[in-house]
């Protein structure tokens, strides 16, 4: 899984994921939510487009990401995933924790 | 053709072995009901109420663990073996311990780097140990100890230490074991094929000690468990996770965990809200809020809540609705002046206090409970209930602060969460297999002492999940699967029932007073064929397994069981800590007849009462048969206690050469 970190300024930062999110490539989305946070970027989009496969660890990251992101007073965002992901967030009712919006670039435009 | 013949031989053996069983368990279930209705409805001497009812109630117990046995019995065969260990999965290995010698952990972790199948092995020491750390690192081994989110927070003991080292690694399957057990080389390649099905979550394989002779004395070997009864919960596809010797699916863990952290984020947060509304609702009665601009402040943070129990109703998802509630209470709060902040600060302290009392032992949820209800005792002034509010709030945000991380894959609500964790599991539809094959080889407890303080943990740790997730009552699991479960936490009851055995013959003997009322015919027509094909019934399924020792422990540890459930309780519902019944301490070398005190006086009592009897029979008080019997029962409770005294004289394991 590769990941690109796009700035969109205002601490907002978006984590483009592409590839598998799973158990092998979950400590790296952990470490990215982390750096980004430890740079001020409290307010982190996860664009989950290019995500093909997702499994538990893999929401497991997100869950992190999102604490990680809370605690320093800001907050993770998913955004456009695709069927397989949705069906999994369905599965484990993460549907019922997390919003998943349309694009990553206007997830935080409400603030 | 010979090979189908004899393949047809053996599966028609099989099939009759099996109608046996099965017929027997009917038969005993029967002259079972039989009996205990009869007991019931027609012998119970009602002028002797006081010992007739606990002995009724006694042989009810008795008649629902035989069935609830049968029931595990009725489908309890040997597993065919399983395909071949698929090549390329990972795995990782853990080692787990705490405070265990390190020579003994790096002996353990050697023979688990020994193991054929590809794999990365690792040592979880919740000790921290500099020295282990260094053993483990000259061995080549991982290490793992828990990371700076633990500090300050619930540890959680075992289940603790694996949820740490699961975030610190990445295979697809685990190998757990304890710091004593040695695993053999072909572990994994044995028990890895049973994954093929993707709905098997785990492969139990038995528990067996190296350090014992034939003679058991502290009866630490448990063959009649790892054998028919995990093959009989096997066949209702709810063989257990017994904390070490296992492998798990790491998938199957973290789905778990992420499915309870949902659940729990969402119990936690209504909760939370519904207990901020009180607290507010409080505050704007008191007459601080006489102040117009805290009132409106209070009157706006209401309406937030109220928007977002709204909302979340309406199924928005909580994060959005929680972190929106944040925002809109810290502007809230920044609109108020500092003076107003000063007369927060005590009861912000009163509220830090009151989070630094939580016990390392209880759960996150109840730890919300305790918080929404302590700060609605409070008298807050209304600006303290603001805050505290908002300290509320954040306390049980989705980030879940009050624990170290968010996902607990393995149960925290019990110091077995091995039994916890596989009825959850289970619950959430995936199967498990028992592997009924020796693959790794431990150390029993070399003295009584230690043997009783881990059966007592074993049985309050059981207790634990009855109390805080009832099988009986928990969705996902089939009638069958929960009846598995429910089985083993009513065989731990057994303790109360055998002070009714013990008491009802000394009563008889030394009062004279009956609790059945009727004949000696009529009694030995109902209890005989019951007490016999329930023999039978263990004889037949024990498979050669000597089953009489594990009945003689469940009623001779009886003190052991009762202390169990009572703690369990006081844990449970009063948050006490399960070792707060002080344990006795252990004198070095020497037999332990004070960890037996109370059988001791049991088997003494007895005696008496037996002589007792048969002097008033003597002397023309007595009634004969009456006598009979009770001397009978009376020398067969002895028997049972008999269990305990070569364990108290047991002065470790000898093996043959260090015997010479």
């Amino acid at each position: 899984m590769d990941i690109t970190v796009k700035d969109l300024g205002a601490g907002v930062a978006v984590l483009q994921l592409d590839g598998r999110l799973n158990m092998v490539t979950a400590s790296c989305l952990r470490d990215h939510v982390g750096s980004a946070v430890a740079s001020g970027q409290n307010r982190i989009a996860v664009d989950l487009a290019g995500i093909d496969f997702i499994d538990s660890s893999g929401l497991g990251a997100l869950i992190n990401g999102l604490k990680t992101a809370r605690q320093a007073g800001g907050d993770l965002r998913i955004a456009a995933p695709n069927d397989q992901v949705k069906l999994v967030l369905q599965l484990t009712n993460m549907e019922r924790l997390l919003t998943a919006y349309d694009s990553a670039e206007t997830a935080f435009i409400d603030g | 053709m010979v090979v189908l013949d004899q393949t047809t031989a053996t599966d028609r053996r099989d099939i009759a072995r099996s109608f046996l069983i099965r017929l027997l368990i009917v038969v005993t279930v029967i002259v079972g009901v039989n009996y205990i209705a009869w007991r019931l409805f027609f012998s119970i001497n009602w002028d002797a109420w006081w010992v007739a009812l606990p002995l009724v109630l006694a042989e009810t117990y008795s008649l629902i663990d035989v069935s609830l046995y049968g029931l595990t019995m009725w489908r309890s065969r040997p597993r065919d073996a399983p395909a071949a260990a698929p090549r390329g999965l990972t795995v990782d290995v853990f080692i787990t311990t705490y405070n265990e010698p390190v020579e003994l952990v790096i002996r353990t972790a050697r023979a688990a780097l020994d193991i054929r199948y590809p794999h990365s092995t690792w040592i979880l020491d919740d000790g921290k140990r500099e020295e282990m750390r260094d053993a483990a690192e000259a061995a080549g081994l991982g290490y793992i100890t828990r990371s700076d989110d633990w500090k300050n927070r619930p540890l959680h003991a075992k289940a603790g230490n694996l949820n740490n080292a699961l975030m610190a690694t990445s295979g697809e399957f685990l190998l757990i074991l304890d710091a004593d057990q040695i695993p053999l080389p072909e572990i994994l390649d044995n028990t890895l094929g049973y994954f093929d099905d993707p709905l098997i979550a785990l492969v139990q394989t038995p528990q067996v000690f190296g350090n014992v002779d034939d003679k058991d004395a502290l009866g630490s070997q448990a063959p009649l468990f790892y054998g028919p009864i995990q093959q009989g919960k096997d066949g209702w596809n709810a063989a257990f996770f017994c904390g070490s010797n296992a492998i798990l699916r790491r998938e199957a863990l973290m789905q778990l965990g992420i499915v309870r952290y949902v659940r729990e984020v969402e119990r936690a947060v209504l909760k939370a809200l519904k207990g901020a509304a009180g607290v507010l609702r409080e505050a704007r009665r008191t007459e601080g809020a006489a102040d117009a601009a805290v009132d409106a402040a209070l009157g706006k943070v209401s309406a937030a809540i109220a928007a977002t129990r709204a909302a979340i109703a309406a199924g928005e998802p909580l994060g959005s609705a929680t972190y929106q509630l944040q925002r809109q209470i810290t502007q809230v709060s920044r609109g108020l002046v500092a003076d107003d902040l000063k007369l927060m600060a005590r009861d912000i302290q009163a509220i830090d206090a009151l989070r630094m009392e939580t016990d390392g032992d209880w759960d996150a949820l109840i730890d919300v409970d305790q918080n929404v209800d302590t700060l609605a005792s409070r008298d807050l002034s209304p600006l303290g209930a603001l805050t505290s509010v908002q300290v509320l709030l954040r306390s049980i945000d989705v980030d879940r602060a009050d624990e170290a991380q968010p996902l607990m894959p393995l149960a925290t609500i019990s110091v077995t969460e091995d039994m916890a964790t596989s009825m959850r599991l289970h619950g959430m539809g995936w199967k498990s297999a028992y592997h009924h094959e020796t693959l790794a080889i431990g150390l029993a407890p070399d003295d009584l002492g230690t043997a009783l303080k881990q059966r007592l943990r074993w049985a309050q740790g059981t207790m634990q999940v009855l109390l805080r997730e009832n099988p009986l009552i928990q969705r996902g699991m089939s009638l069958a699967q929960r009846l598995m479960y429910f089985s083993t936490m009513w065989s731990y009851l057994s303790g109360f029932a055998a002070i009714a055995y013990f008491a009802a013959p000394i009563i008889f003997l030394v009062f004279g007073v009956l609790p059945v009322n009727t004949t000696a015919f009529e009694f030995f027509l109902r209890f005989l064929p019951f007490i016999v094909a329930s023999q039978v019934l263990f004889a037949v399924t024990g498979r050669g397994i000597a089953t009489w020792r594990g009945q003689q422990y469940s009623l001779a540890l009886f003190p052991v069981w009762i202390r169990a459930c009572t703690t369990a309780v006081a844990n449970v519902y009063f948050q006490r800590p399960l070792d707060f019944v002080v344990t006795e301490k252990t004198r070095q070398g020497g037999a332990k007849w004070n960890l037996i005190r109370l059988q001791i006086i049991v088997a003494v009592i007895l005696a008496i009462a037996a002589v007792i009897g048969i002097v008033r029979l003597i002397l023309g008080f007595g009634e004969p048969v009456g006598t009979i019997v009770n001397v009978v029962w009376v020398v067969f409770d002895l028997i049972i206690l008999s269990v305990l005294f070569p364990a108290a004289r047991y002065s470790g394991y000898q093996s043959e050469e260090s015997s010479h």
